[in-house]
């Protein structure tokens, strides 16, 4: 029988849990199954569990987590299911007169509506702000009970990105790519000298000269590939080091 | 396929780091991606392979059956090349009928084995006019990365170059290897504006205006080509094209026939 | 049901040397592919099954979306090089039908509620065949499910009994499928008790019948640990990392 750890914080913090390396060395450590017994009817059924009679199972596959009386999975792969707040970073996938479709990394297509937008957009001329295929750094504004998500744009910050790369990572690597207190995030710009933006849906946004993108992106692969947890940020740090393949951008003329 | 949108940024980077001579794995424009392979994966294929280029992946088999002849290939075996583009490999790839780009691969594919003439096709004629061996190459892809056709190409080698035929089965006396000889590699190119590139992955296809695929035999000379997507190639693509691929095709060659 | 082909010898040894309660080797793999958000691969005897998961994700065309959950849909296929004869490539009846059976037994231990509108899509190819191809498709599919995150009760274990010579067998080979008398798959969650799949065909007793279910049932909860230890293996490094206790300076 797994003993309960004890812990700080609150039930509120709950919904924000994910694993990071902080989060990893806080819990005691164990792997679960779907359908392994994570506790009894002493403990609140949290994420990524389910209650059966008086015990409650793992859901999802990941690392058992105890936290208020709570008893979480924190999964190891799944979708991102949108929570209003969030900010994410999402593919424009449709236009309507008014609208758009976006494509936001999780099983739902959300909807922008043209009056969520930092433009004033008159009806009919949608695609002169927004074409299929660009990218928008967006947050969630609604979700409905039918899982129907509008999204927003108006908000200080909240734009088109029109240079840079895009990564897509299953959510449950964003607090790795972030690192314990944001160690690795800091880490990766430091040695790319790139502008790193992580979505909560897991898509993440690169901006910066050609060699920096190109090595952050391989840095963010390792990250994602990488089902360690101990000494990442070390091994992260000797790949930042070595080179790349691609010219300095400031020796190249304009084509 | 279904409509796959790329982000416009991601196309403007793969065209940006392509006129530097780079790539987003950080290969040249003329570097392969690594490329592992195993035969004789699948023990109810009379030959079989299964090929990852970068993170493309493809299974062949290859099965053969007494059959009839063509009426005008009368002392000759038949190859049939189908191609199945597996829903499981890319979220693009849908169940049901084979698809266009389905179709385009294996018949690519085929006429790169047919016209080097790799596969000896009288040796597979038991009986003129009555009764030959029927050659059917199977392709699945299971994960697709781009660059179908030198993936599928390299596997179908290899599983033809270790097919035996199954003549015991059949009451037809021993089985023999099929009587193969030769390695017609292909080399695929994608155009990006003004840059050719080798070995493209899934988002260098998706960002490409034209495809180029050229099978080159042993001796260095051209057995089939297929120029492919919407865009065109002008003269000067089409000869360096050739030429890159002429040097290209020794080395892939040496990878798969040495395992190396 | 051929008089002359003998299943069972003298010393009570099958065509292939096993007892009769005795399954094959069973090998199962998770997350073997790169795109699918979940995956698995099962070697079985001579079968070797690789099962995709893709979802959830909005159910398209729309009229198949249930407001309520999720719906799972499963594609089973046999490659064309999977057997002995070449197979014709595209859906047959036999196809069709274990698709439906496989993605039903599934649906009862997804928690489809969580993702209304939306599919789970799953796709099982058959890479060689030997009989039993449904079970393992399923113990295979099961475990890609969980590899991909998705919420779920257990997972599902299946495997067939029959009866060969008159003796009820487990986990019936090819030949034995073909001469045997009978022969029963069955779909089972260790973790609830519940029977999801259950499929019979041949001549049994009821006596017969309950040997042949208590025997598949203790297998399920054998192939179930393999099931475990595929998730295990696959996520391993990580585990043996946090095991260590470590802190990060």
């Amino acid at each position: 029988m797994i003993t309960p750890f004890s812990t700080s914080g609150t039930v509120r913090c709950l919904v924000a849990i994910y694993m990071s390396e902080d989060d990893v060395q806080r819990t005691d450590r164990i792997l679960v199954i779907p359908g392994e017994s994570v506790g009894d009817s002493s403990l609140k059924s949290g994420m990524g569990t389910y209650r059966r009679g008086d015990e409650i199972f793992a859901a999802q596959l990941g690392i058992v987590n105890y936290r208020a009386g709570f008893v979480n999975v924190i999964p190891f792969s799944g979708k991102y299911q949108p929570k209003p707040g969030d900010s994410i970073i999402g593919l424009i996938q449709d236009a309507g007169p008014n609208s758009w479709m976006v494509d936001i990394h999780c099983p739902y297509t959300a909807f922008l509506h043209a009056n969520e937008t930092p433009w004033k957009v008159d009806f009919g001329t949608t695609t002169q702000y927004l074409r299929v295929g660009d990218i928008v750094l967006a947050k969630i504004s609604q979700v409905d009970e039918t899982r129907r998500v509008n999204i927003t744009m108006k908000e200080q910050g909240l734009r088109k990105l029109t240079s840079g790369q895009i990564m897509r990572l299953s959510h449950t690597k964003v607090p790795r790519v972030i690192g314990k207190g944001g160690s690795m995030i800091s880490l990766l710009k430091e040695h790319t000298g790139c502008r790193i933006f992580i979505g909560q849906n897991g898509v993440i946004w690169i901006d910066g000269e050609l060699d920096g993108m190109v090595k952050a992106s391989a840095a963010i692969e390792l990250i994602d590939r990488g089902t360690h947890l101990h000494g990442l940020t070390d091994e992260v740090r000797t790949f930042l080091l070595g080179g790349t393949n691609v010219p300095d951008t400031n020796d190249v003329d304009g084509v | 396929m279904k409509r796959t949108i790329i982000p416009e940024i991601k196309k403007e980077l793969i065209y940006k780091l392509a006129q530097c001579g780079c790539r987003e794995d950080d290969r040249s424009l003329e570097d392969f991606r690594s490329i592992s392979f195993e035969t004789d994966v699948i023990s109810t294929a009379e030959g079989s392979a299964r090929l990852t280029l970068g993170k493309t992946d493809v299974l062949v088999g290859v099965k053969l059956q007494p059959g009839e002849p063509y009426p005008d290939k009368q002392d000759q075996g038949v190859l049939m090349t189908g191609c199945e583009l597996k829903p499981m490999a890319h979220p693009g790839f849908e169940s049901g009928a084979p698809s266009d780009e389905s179709v385009e691969i294996a018949r690519v594919v085929d006429r790169g084995i047919r016209e080097s003439g790799m596969l000896d096709m009288q040796a597979l004629c038991i009986e003129p006019g009555k009764k030959i061996w029927m050659v059917f190459l199977d392709i699945h892809v299971i994960n697709y990365d781009g660059n179908l056709f030198d993936a599928a190409t390299m596997a179908s080698l290899l599983a033809l170059h270790t097919t035996a035929v199954p003549a015991s089965r059949f009451g037809l006396g021993e089985d023999f290897p099929l009587p193969v000889n030769l390695w017609p590699v292909t080399i695929t190119f994608v155009k990006l504006r003004d840059i050719l590139m080798a070995d493209p992955t899934v988002n260098e296809e998706l960002s490409a205006d034209a495809r180029f695929t050229v099978s080159v035999d042993d001796n260095g000379h051209f057995r089939a080509m297929q120029k492919g997507l919407k865009g065109s190639l002008t003269y000067d693509d089409v000869v360096r094209a050739l030429d890159m691929a002429q040097k290209m095709s020794l080395e892939l060659r040496t990878r798969i026939q040495t395992g190396e | 049901m051929s008089e002359d082909i003998v299943l069972l010898n003298s010393d009570g040894l099958r065509v292939d040397g096993r007892a009769l309660d005795e399954l094959r080797p069973i090998k199962i793999e998770a997350g073997v592919l790169g795109n699918a958000d979940g995956s698995a691969y099962v070697e079985w005897g001579a079968n070797k099954v690789l099962a995709a998961v893709y979802g959830p994700k909005e159910a398209q065309p729309k009229y198949l979306q249930d407001t309520a959950k999720a719906i799972v849909q499963v594609n089973y296929n046999m490659a064309a090089f999977s057997g002995d004869e070449r197979v014709r490539p595209g859906p047959n009846r036999r196809a069709t039908e274990i698709s439906k059976i496989t993605a039903e037994a599934l649906e009862n231990v997804i928690l489809t509620n969580q993702f209304p509108r939306a599919s789970i899509d799953v796709y099982i190819e058959v890479l060689e065949a030997d009989a039993g191809t449904r079970c393992a498709g399923l113990t295979a599919a099961s475990v890609a499910i969980a590899d991909a995150g998705i919420p779920m009760i257990g997972m599902v274990a299946a495997c067939a009994a029959g009866k060969i010579d008159g003796h009820i067998a487990l986990d019936l080979g090819k030949k034995e499928d073909n001469f045997g008398q009978a022969d029963m798959p069955l779909g089972y969650v260790p973790g609830t008790g519940e029977i999801v799949l259950l499929q019979m065909d041949g001549h049994m007793t009821m006596v017969e019948f309950r040997k042949a279910m208590d025997m598949a049932i203790s297998a399920c909860e054998q192939i179930h640990e393999l099931q475990i230890g595929a998730l295990r293996r696959r996520y391993a490094v990580n585990y043996a990392d946090m095991d260590d206790g470590g802190t990060e300076q």
